[in-house]
């Protein structure tokens, strides 16, 4: 016997970290961090009500919760991915700095330069 | 208060104070690692909620790959080892709409429950949640199958070296 508040004011409190992180932090990787706060804060919601409510189609909120944690795994695989093609393209992950304006395809190119520069080191 | 609900407590103090940890913090090698303990406290939540298969996955996936991935980052892009001020930009405008949305969702949920109690439904273990997965919601796990495939492809071809430059 539980009481099911406890469990719902937890996720609402991890999801108002989370919000807090991906408007706060600076830096791609630790915006991706408060991400997952936020999608563990949703399954613990679905996980609680799977638990606490008696559903026509049984275990649903655990099915849900492992589809949730399945698209999170494929969220910071491409998102990683995204990062890591920022860092070579400006070197440097400061997501308030990435210009949205149209000379990004003439820094992009003086930056893809600068990454071959690095890749080169790399393999020496 | 039962038993199951003390643990509930105790878990999730863990894991809202390491998840605090998480968007404070000034190391960025930490804030993966605080990571871990709010993830593995959320895992188990799970256990305490009967809810054992998504416990496991939830430390197999998320603490075992996850975490891994984000740390594997944070090395690549050489984020320094030590405090870094520049980590956050102004706070006042993220911490406001975080709280509002924190406290106003957490209001919102113990105005809707009360203090009321329920039983837990039976538990959720490997078998049941497979036949529900492989009865009920099949079609959607098959696309989701497509979409990891999907993501896939994309992380390689996203990550290409010959991006960005002009043919």
């Amino acid at each position: 016997m539980i009481h099911p508040v406890l469990p719902y004011v937890i996720a609402a409190l991890l999801f108002g970290l989370g919000v807090y992180g991906v408007l706060v932090r600076r830096n791609a990787v630790l915006v991706l961090m408060a991400v997952e706060l936020m999608l563990n804060a949703v399954n613990i919601v679905l996980v609680t009500a799977d638990a606490t409510v008696r559903a026509a189609v049984p275990q649903t909120g655990a099915v849900f919760a492992l589809f949730v944690i399945v698209l999170a795994a494929a969220e910071v695989g491409v998102g990683l991915a995204i990062v890591l093609q920022l860092y070579r393209l400006r070197q440097s992950v400061q997501v308030d700095e990435v210009s949205l304006a149209d000379d990004a395809v003439v820094s992009a190119d003086a930056g893809s330069r600068g990454a071959d520069e690095v890749e080169g080191q790399l393999v020496r | 208060m039962t038993t199951a609900d003390v643990l509930i407590v105790a878990l999730g103090a863990v894991a809202v104070a390491a998840g605090a940890a998480v968007v404070t913090t000034r190391h960025v090698v930490r804030a993966g690692l605080w990571l871990v303990v709010s993830l593995g406290a959320v895992a188990g939540l799970y256990l305490t909620l009967a809810a054992e298969l998504v416990a496991w996955v939830q430390v197999l996936i998320y603490v075992g790959a996850v975490v891994v991935l984000l740390l594997f980052a944070v090395m690549l892009t050489r984020a320094p080892i030590g405090a870094s001020e520049d980590l956050d930009r102004v706070r006042w405008p993220g911490a406001v709409i975080g709280a509002g949305a924190g406290l106003g969702l957490a209001a919102l949920l113990a105005y809707a429950y009360g203090w009321s109690t329920v039983e837990l439904t039976e538990q959720s273990g490997a078998e049941a949640v497979g036949s529900a997965i492989f009865t009920a919601w099949v079609l959607p796990f098959e696309v989701l199958s497509v979409l990891l495939l999907a993501a896939l492809v994309g992380a390689i071809v996203v990550s290409r070296p010959d991006i960005g430059r002009r043919p």
